[in-house]
């Protein structure tokens, strides 16, 4: 593969554009409605109709608006002109189509009518949108590495390997200002730094595809919709920190996001883009899939790289970190999906523009998933700095059926609540910590007033519980007696020494667990703590035993908190 | 030792000056009392110091008000044991919790580890399938005070002072425990003194 | 061999750099708690009660993995440090069936003497009371889950030492448990050797050597009776 080649493929691509091109969603959210039932149906009737050399239907990645899937985007070019990848986005969206639908929305190309529910894609939950990171997201197939290619695709990676060196390329991301989306928002360019330097024969770069907080589904996304967009990340890393082997470590509940990636790498395989002198330069780079059996625990880097060893997937004390001592004791970077699908863009588009984009410490944008009590729930990417109201009130729609909301939920179970009040914080990194919460991976869980802040930190905690891998004692044995006390204020049978015992671990819990999982586990408590303390201190019963001591005398009447 | 409370208009009865201590046994062997009675020749230093107000080796039937000092021997078990805790937690100063079952409710909760229906699970092998005649479980009223479902530490239902584990604490360790009562001090458990099991 | 300078608790220490703060507070006398650590097999900074604060460093560090620096100003004992091992502590015993009272290493325990020594008289957490079963099938020890801590010092000594690999941890979180070989009966697990190292290992009664137990100490009096009656009755004399 050279460069001509990658050019007369995109331009044989682009060539082939027909007339109409109908793009229908199928990734998982609008699979589970049955879009590719809707797509066999539309295939069938466009032979039907006999309109096989003017429409392309198209099986896309995700089109954002996962809660009225599945979706259908009907695009015509001009007469005479074929559907340029600009114009894609401007027809009509009909949602909610089923197979049945599909023979009416064929001849709506020829003037006919359709009752099929249309959407507005002016709406402000498309127009507000920025895209980077999904920027081919509902445009290409991901099932076809020319339709990536016709994209701009492996563009950043020749250029990469042909005109620029390692340090040029740390560089470039270092100056992009990007961090890292999995969560802490390390700069990447930083932790890119730290595997180059390291003076090993052998290094490894890891996608962290382990994407399992409860409410969150960017990167699952990601992966279904533009596969090839990681890969092209990882290489570009991989050239640029000096590494020759990949690992995707992806959980096994995602099957489509791994048959998706299997055949990604298959292609880009075929087509020379990983393997053995790649572009005609001396880089040589492969990638291999890891599938994780579903721990969450796994999304901590230490507990993923020992779960690629083939061992159980429990986290180790940091220092050393992954960067000089990861996979198989050798240096590793270990980037998070949605990270590595800003390379490619920040590669061709330039350092400059990506840190045009976003706040003065947060660049470029960032992939929500909005869930919740939301009218429109599904995908958003914006600039970062987008304040929460922008979000879940313009672009979100508010809480449906006119309810009020109350509080929104982001970072999972390692996250917190931010309450309404709160609603014109920019959505930065910092921002969010300021308020005892965290960027995380994009999941946002919107909470109306009928949602009980108690509830939702035992939701969480039960499910650190769960997820705890049972190696420390804080974490495994902390976030258990957590869970015992918030189940006890629940059933109005704590005191305010329950709730002091509560605060207590929450401490000891944050200062003393070994990884991140235990570290931020209290979260969820702590920041409705904070926001919402009288939901707590409403359900407490009457301390029978406190007495004006604290020594218990002092009350006749006795009953029992336990029975 | 805690102060007496001013406001309390109440005068105690008995001997004036003496420290009212009560012992009081719940779930358990009564090893920590036979432990309290192996204090042999201390428990006459003992006696002149205190007004003994309620405990399984005196006969009152009633547990009083205004009790200074009271050692609980055992885990809370059934529903006797859970009244009296309550009104002995109402009338008391200071709750010494006495020996390992009433501090960590030890070999009686066991039968927890059994889940739910534990309660019946043990009267089933106690009164049916140990019995040598007449198998039947007591369900009289007010024969045999019906079994919680679960059986608790002292702590885990009401307040307690403090802790003197041991299975039994030994009768030196209860002495030094005292000793520091009496004196006035606040008991503190350390080194030797500090032992489960 | 590069040696650092470092304080510990005010005490001036000089350490190779390849030492931990554990190895070097020891060898300055300086005693941290440890739970999991065990000598002469690698570290997992699993237990938590060997955390010591460092200055200028936020978080808590365990010293069993942690390496020495130089300038280090470490300190091993705070009101902190002593609230958060007590508090490590009984959610250990909150956690499994720990009766002291009915334990074949009443009295010999890691456990026991660390509950002392941080000043635990009782737990203020409600405990758990979890079913676990005990492994007798062992032809010589036994395995009781009611008292494993999960520090997995018989795992490492297992892999490490012995180089059998009998030993591993199966489950998450409170359900996480001890297995050997492939989750089967310790007594059908073929790789053991019968070594008795993770007996050795063990910081409490959950593995012990079997006979030591008071439901073990079962006579078999008919063994005497025959030895009394075998010659009277022939029953020697093969036919």
């Amino acid at each position: 593969m050279v460069i001509d080649d990658l050019v007369a493929i995109a331009e044989k691509e682009r060539a082939a554009q027909k007339k109409h091109v109908i793009r229908c969603c199928m990734a998982a959210g609008c699979m589970s409605s049955d879009s590719k039932g809707v797509k066999e149906a539309l295939d069938k009737a466009v032979k039907e109709a006999g309109l096989e050399d003017q429409v392309e239907v198209r099986g896309v990645g995700c089109m954002k608006l996962c809660c009225q899937g599945p979706l259908v985007q009907v695009d015509s070019a001009a007469e005479g002109a074929t559907v340029e990848v600009n114009i894609l986005g401007q027809g009509p969206l009909y949602q909610k189509v089923t197979p049945e639908d599909a023979a009416s929305l064929i001849a709506t190309l020829k003037g006919g009518k359709t009752n099929v529910q249309m959407g507005d894609p002016k709406d402000p939950f498309f127009t507000e949108q920025f895209s980077i990171v999904l920027a081919n997201s509902g445009i290409v197939n991901p099932e076809r590495i020319e339709s990536y290619i016709a994209a701009d695709g492996y563009q950043a990676l020749h250029d990469v390997l042909r005109e620029m060196t390692p340090k040029e390329v740390l560089d470039t991301i270092l100056k992009s200002g990007l961090r890292g989306r999995g969560g802490a928002g390390y700069p990447t360019g930083l932790k890119w730094a730290t595997v180059a330097k390291t003076a090993s024969p052998q290094k490894y770069v890891i996608c962290n595809a382990d994407e399992g907080d409860p409410g969150a589904f960017m990167d699952r996304s990601v992966l279904e919709s533009d596969p090839h967009s990681v890969l092209e990340g990882m290489a570009i890393a991989a050239y640029a920190v000096g590494a020759t082997q990949g690992f995707v470590y992806v959980r096994a509940e995602y099957p489509l996001a791994i048959s998706r990636l299997q055949t990604a790498i298959k292609q880009a395989k075929q087509h020379g883009l990983l393997g053995s002198g790649i572009f005609e330069s001396p880089f040589n780079f492969n990638i291999d899939l890891r599938i994780g059996a579903g721990a969450f625990v796994c999304g901590e880097e230490t507990a993923l790289m020992s779960s690629v060893e083939g061992k159980r997937g429990t986290p180790r004390p940091r220092p050393p970190f992954p960067a000089e001592s990861g996979l198989w004791g050798s240096p590793t970077l270990i980037n998070n999906v949605e990270t590595l699908a800003n390379v490619a863009p920040i590669i061709r588009k330039g350092a400059e523009w990506f840190a045009g984009i976003g706040t003065e410490k947060s660049k470029g944008t960032k992939v929500f998933a909005l869930a919740g009590k939301i009218t429109n729930t599904g995908l958003i990417e914006v600039p970062m700095g987008t304040t929460l109201r922008k979000i879940v009130e313009t672009m979100g729609g508010g809480a449906p059926d006119g309810g009020k909301i109350k509080a929104v939920q982001t970072g999972g179970p390692s996250g917190g609540c931010i309450p309404a009040e709160a609603l014109d914080t920019p959505v930065d990194y910092d921002s969010l910590t300021k308020l005892g919460s965290i960027m995380g991976s994009g999941g946002m869980i919107v909470m109306d007033e009928t949602t009980r802040m108690v509830d939702v930190a035992r939701f969480f905690m039960e499910f650190c519980m769960d997820e705890s891998c049972g190696k420390c004692i804080p974490c495994r044995a902390g976030t258990v007696q957590m869970h015992n006390l918030l189940t006890k204020i629940l059933g109005r049978k704590a005191t305010i020494r329950d709730l002091k015992k509560l605060e207590e671990l929450c401490d000891m819990v944050k200062s003393t667990s070994l990884c991140g999982l235990g570290q931020t586990a209290p979260n969820p408590v702590l920041s409705t703590l904070r926001f919402f303390r009288n939901e707590y201190t409403e359900l407490l019963q009457e301390d029978l035993y406190a007495g004006p001591n604290g020594n218990g005398n002092g009350t006749k009447e006795a009953l029992s908190p336990m029975i | 030792m805690e102060t007496k409370d001013e406001t309390q208009t109440q005068p105690a009865p008995g001997q004036p000056g003496l420290l009212r201590l009560a012992t009081a046994w719940f779930g358990g062997c009564a090893g920590c009392h036979m432990s309290f009675l192996d204090m042999d020749e201390f428990l006459m230093d003992v006696a002149g110091k205190v007004d003994l107000v309620y405990s399984p080796i005196i006969d009152v039937k009633e547990y009083p008000e205004d009790v200074d000092v009271c050692l609980i021997e055992g885990a809370i078990c059934n529903e006797d044991n859970l009244e009296l805790i309550h009104k002995i937690r109402a009338r008391t100063k200071v709750l010494v919790s006495f020996g390992d079952c009433a501090v960590t409710a030890n070999v009686p909760a066991i039968r927890n580890q059994l889940g739910l229906g534990n309660a019946e699970s043990v009267l089933q092998r106690a009164y049916i399938e140990g019995a040598q005649s007449n198998p039947c479980l007591p369900r009289e009223p007010g024969i045999v005070p019906a079994l919680l479902p679960r059986v608790m530490p002292v702590h885990e239902v009401v307040h307690v002072n403090y802790f003197l584990p041991g299975c039994p604490p030994p009768a030196d360790r209860i002495k030094s425990f005292l000793v520091q009562v009496l004196e006035g001090k606040e008991p503190q458990l350390v080194g030797k003194d500090l032992k489960f099991g | 061999m590069a040696a650092k300078t470092l304080t510990i608790d005010g005490k001036q220490v000089s350490a190779d750099e390849s030492v931990t703060i554990l190895d070097a507070a020891t060898d300055a006398g300086i005693k941290i708690p440890t739970l999991c650590h065990l000598d002469g097999v690698y570290d997992v900074g699993a237990c938590r009660l060997c955390l010591v604060e460092v200055a200028g460093i936020s978080k808590l560090l365990p010293a069993c993995t942690t390496k020495v620096s130089e300038g280090m100003d470490i300190k091993t004992d705070s009101e902190r440090l002593r609230k958060y091992r007590r508090m490590t502590l009984e959610l250990l015993f909150a956690e499994r069936n720990h009766v002291c009272a009915v334990c074949v290493d009443n009295g010999h325990c890691e456990l026991q003497a660390l509950a002392y020594s941080q000043g635990m008289d009782h737990v203020r957490y409600d405990y758990c009371f979890p079913k676990w079963e005990v492994d007798n099938t062992h032809t010589l020890f036994g395995m009781d889950h009611n008292r494993c801590i999960l520090c997995t010092r018989c795992v490492r000594v297992c892999w490490h030492i012995e180089g059998a690999g009998t030993k591993n941890v199966s489950g998450r979180g409170g359900k996480a448990r001890i297995i050997t070989d492939l989750n089967q009966p310790w007594g059908t697990a073929d790789t053991c050797t019968k070594c008795g190292k993770c007996v050795m290992a063990c910081p409490t009664g959950a593995l012990f050597n079997k006979g030591s137990t008071v439901g073990e100490m079962e006579r078999d009096r008919t063994k005497l009776e025959f030895i009394v009656t075998a010659r009277e009755k022939k029953q020697w004399i093969a036919d």
